[in-house]
């Protein structure tokens, strides 16, 4: 029984006495204030979809699915496709899983199993703060710092021993789905390894030490016990960090290169959905380029949308019942 | 503290001098948590092939007790242990000394069954080997083996690759047994192994204690003296984090020789 | 045994090895804050003066100016977003933990969970649609409003969370001295989960207050004083945007000396959220 009705079963029994008459409306009142402001958030969602789905309507008259598999965009045309949008989105938030999994794994883990006691606080506020900075100023340390770097440092030996791969070849310009995908791994990785880190703490100790009791070093009994006990929700968590590199706007555009091609080559400028928007939105003249830029957005919100609810109910199973606990 | 060891002198110490499998030793042994004290120096012999029993009323220590004996209270943060604790002769707290190894020849069952969720039933059994790189043929009969012992297989042998977590509270605790058996280790410590079980459960874990008893040293802590007098041959008393007094069970049952121990198992504290 | 001896060393290197690749990727992770820091303070600090502070930006090709107005419409557009959300968010918070254990609740918060996931740029596409289009014109308004719609959620679940913390008994206590459940949540309740629900407020801004997306889309940018806050407004992120794609040494210098102005406002903001609830845990959200 939760606070309130507990609460309300109480205050039934005062209703009768002096002011009682008030004090009910004014809880009657309080209630439907506060359901009233739930309830906006639920109108909320609802109205960004309406919105959203009517402002891209003539797009999606007039292009249909062929909008998701053309590769054309030409305003002066107005025709206008969305596939290699969808393609720098997609690869360069899978360049970002790449590296930004098994990376919040191991901060993760090492944040709850591994590091020594009086380092576990410090360490998890500085993770925490790597997803204080605002992606903006990741943009243009993107630009000035990552992108020289990649450019000078990491792609010219990478195009020389791996040359021979589609993936590793061309000019190293810097600019690119790698850096995109860079930039991406270090703004999810706190995300990530935030959920996981909550999933870790909730499995219990007595699974630890049932593993240590029977001879197991400490990494045996995280990549056999801990870890797999976990699993639903640091799968939550990836999806959930999934879903943000998708809709990251700033740091993107400022590194991708914002060329709608499709390469092969982690080292050729591409373009994401979320670039698009922020690059051609207020420049937009005609009705039906402004139309095709609400469509990606469409697609990009149900996209996340999904995501997110998959990750949500994969999470909330692990913070709600633990699995396999025995029933008492 | 010295009466109990004069008085419970290990009968095959005393014979052979040589020290038998599984026999243990605890000498002066401190623990504490987060700056209190638990456990107030204790000392003790603990026979090889036997049961021992501990009881005392909640809060005395006797949880902390068995989890120093295979360094489990340490994996806590702010717990201390100090003193010695001598498998068959050899200070497990010694400089240089892997827990990893004394968890291995030291098992452990806990006061809930704790499975591992994700493992079947043959997994659970075989999690201990698996790390000791047993190979199949070897762990498929140390399963069986273990499952045997602790009185599971026949009610699971159909069942052995389907989730551990499908079984019922008391298979769950035999399981768990079976798991701490299947390592073959010479010790097994319980900690409470029947608090969160149902009456036919607690009976069958008991008369699988006094069928283990030939094969291994048991440490067996309970809040139940009824549990203790039925199954352990000796017991120790602990009190406040002190061992008030340890000897053959029959004899702490009916003759107690200290006032606190008598007003325990009388019911007149605890 | 002799066999499982031999394997047992090869498992320590292996549990050590693991230990030390922990170590070092937490290590690698940090390698980027500690580089933005370095260089946001190495680069901004040469550039930052009282002018950058106090004077609008100058035309392209002239020296000095500032970033004045840009800091003043961050503040603008933040408080403005603050005023909007934090009513909102308190109340529909205070639902989901006084009166939320129903099957109206649970969708409500996952709702709120889910929608703290849609991107911003899609929010600024919707409050360009809602506000933009209706009143003609780009706006404080509508870029606060934007801003709003991204705080809602977290401000909701935070204080949720916080009301969760306040023991029911001491709702009882109030309740038992005859007050109405209305006047216990907001004198009793509220007040003795202020110090988290501020934390939350505080974690909120400091996440929004370094948006660009949205506000590209509704608020755009101005290089004068903004009239009102129907007016088109300057702000700190925008203005790093748009000064770091220029080709012109001097605004990308300025790019960084706001993106300093703009880290300081946030770390310090979210640095301060952590002590207000002394060492409890606030889960960031974003």
């Amino acid at each position: 029984m939760e606070a309130g009705d507990r609460l309300r079963t109480v205050r039934g029994g005062v209703r009768q006495t002096a002011g009682g008459r008030t004090a009910y409306l004014g809880d009657q009142f309080f209630l439907w204030l506060t359901r009233f402001l739930a309830l906006a958030i639920l109108a909320l969602l609802s109205l960004i979809f309406y919105e959203v789905i009517v402002a891209s309507k003539p797009s999606l008259q007039r292009f249909g699915f062929g909008f998701l598999t053309s590769t054309e965009w030409d305003p002066v045309a107005e025709r206008f496709g969305a596939l290699p949008f969808i393609f720098g989105t997609v690869a360069s938030s899978l360049i970002a899983l790449i590296l930004a999994v098994p990376l919040s794994l191991a901060v993760a883990t090492f944040l709850v199993e591994l590091a020594p006691w009086w380092l576990r606080g410090p360490a998890g506020v500085a993770v925490e703060l790597l997803a204080a900075i605002p992606s903006v100023v990741y943009g243009l340390w993107g630009i000035f710092v990552l992108v020289p770097f990649l450019r000078s440092t990491v792609e010219p030996p990478l195009i020389r021993s791996l040359g021979f791969l589609p993936l590793f070849r061309g000019p190293a310009i810097g600019v690119g789905l790698l850096a995109a995908g860079v930039i991406l791994a270090i703004m999810i990785t706190p995300i990530i390894t935030a959920v996981i880190r909550e999933v870790l703490l909730t499995v219990p100790r007595h699974q630890r030490e049932a593993m240590l009791a029977l001879g197991a070093t400490r990494w045996e009994t995280i990549r056999l016990v801990v870890l797999p006990y976990g699993r639903a929700g640091i799968l939550g968590g990836v999806i959930l960090g999934l879903g943000r590199a998708l809709g990251e706007t700033m740091a993107v555009t400022m590194v991708i290169g914002n060329r709608p091609e499709i390469a092969l080559s982690l080292f050729a400028p591409a373009y994401s959905m979320a670039s698009v928007i922020a690059n051609e939105f207020t420049e937009a003249t005609s009705a039906i380029h402004l139309s095709a830029l609400v469509e990606i957005a469409l697609i990009l919100f149900l996209v996340t949308i999904l995501i997110n609810i998959l990750a949500r109910l994969l999470i909330w199973r692990v913070s709600r019942a633990v699995p396999g606990a025995v029933r008492e | 503290m010295e009466t109990v060891t004069r008085s419970t002198p290990p009968p095959v110490l005393e014979r052979s001098e040589v020290f038998l499998i599984g026999s243990l030793r605890v000498e002066g042994l401190e623990a504490s948590y987060g700056g209190r004290q638990i456990l107030k120096g204790i000392t003790m012999d603990i026979p090889a092939g036997a049961v021992t029993a501990v009881i005392g009323p909640s809060g005395c220590g006797k949880s902390t007790f068995v989890r120093c004996l295979n360094r489990l209270h340490e994996v806590v943060p702010g717990a201390r242990v100090s003193g010695r604790v001598l498998l068959e002769g050899q200070d497990i707290y010694a400089p240089g000394v892997d827990p990893v190894v004394v968890r291995r020849r030291i098992g452990m069952v806990f006061q809930r069954p704790n499975p591992f969720p994700t493992m079947t039933i043959y997994q659970n059994v075989a999690a201990g080997l698996r790390v000791n790189g047993w190979d199949r043929r070897r762990t498929a009969e140390a399963v069986e083996r273990s499952l045997r012992m602790a009185a599971l297989w026949d009610e699971v042998k159909d069942r052995l690759h389907q989730p551990a977590t499908g079984l019922s509270g008391g298979q769950q605790q035999r399981l768990c047994i079976a798991r701490a058996l299947a390592v073959e280790p010479d010790v097994l410590l319980m900690d409470e192994p029947t608090s969160a079980l149902d009456p036919v459960s607690t009976l069958k874990i008991e008369e699988l204690l006094i069928e283990l008893r030939q094969r291994f040293t048991l440490v067996v802590v309970t809040h139940n003296m009824q549990q203790a007098a039925r199954v352990a041959d000796r017991t120790a008393f602990l009190l406040d984090g002190e061992l008030v007094e340890f000897g053959p069970t029959a004899e702490l049952f009916t003759m107690p020789r200290d006032r606190r121990t008598e007003d325990y198992i009388t019911g007149r504290f605890g | 045994m002799n066999a499982e001896a031999r394997r047992l060393r090869w498992r320590r290197l292996a549990s050590a090895l693991a230990l030390a690749g922990a170590a070092a990727s937490t290590a690698l992770a940090l390698v980027p804050l500690i580089s933005t820091v370095y260089f946001v303070l190495t680069r901004g600090l040469p550039a930052l003066n009282l002018a950058f502070l106090t004077q609008l930006p100058r035309p392209v090709g002239e020296t000095g100016g500032g970033v004045a107005n840009a800091i003043v419409g961050s503040l603008v557009v933040v408080g403005l977003a603050s005023l909007v959300s934090v009513p909102i968010g308190v109340g529909a918070g205070i639902y989901l933990s006084e009166f939320g254990r129903n099957r109206l609740g649970s969708l409500v918060r996952f709702v709120a969970d889910v929608l703290t996931g849609v991107p911003s740029i899609v929010v600024g596409i919707f409050i360009y649609i809602t506000v933009v289009l209706t009143m003609k014109r780009f706006s404080a308004l509508a870029g606060g409003l934007a801003l709003a719609v991204i705080m809602v959620p977290v401000v909701t679940r935070t204080t949720e969370e916080m009301l969760r913390l306040v023991p029911v008994t001491l709702r009882e206590a109030g309740l038992a001295l005859g007050a109405p459940y209305w006047r216990v949540v907001t004198g009793i309740v509220l007040r003795s989960a202020r110090g988290g629900i501020i934390t939350g407020i505080m974690l909120a801004i400091a996440r929004v207050a370094g948006e660009t997306a949205p506000l590209l889309l509704t608020s755009l940018s101005n290089n004068f004083w903004h009239r009102g806050i129907t007016d088109q407004i300057a702000t700190l992120p925008v203005i790093i945007f748009s000064y770091a794609t220029t080709p012109y040494e001097d605004l990308n210098a300025k790019a960084w000396a706001a993106s300093l102005v703009l880290l300081a406002m946030v770390l310090t903001m979210s640095l301060l959220a952590r002590l207000f609830t002394g060492g409890r845990r606030v889960v960031w959200r974003r």
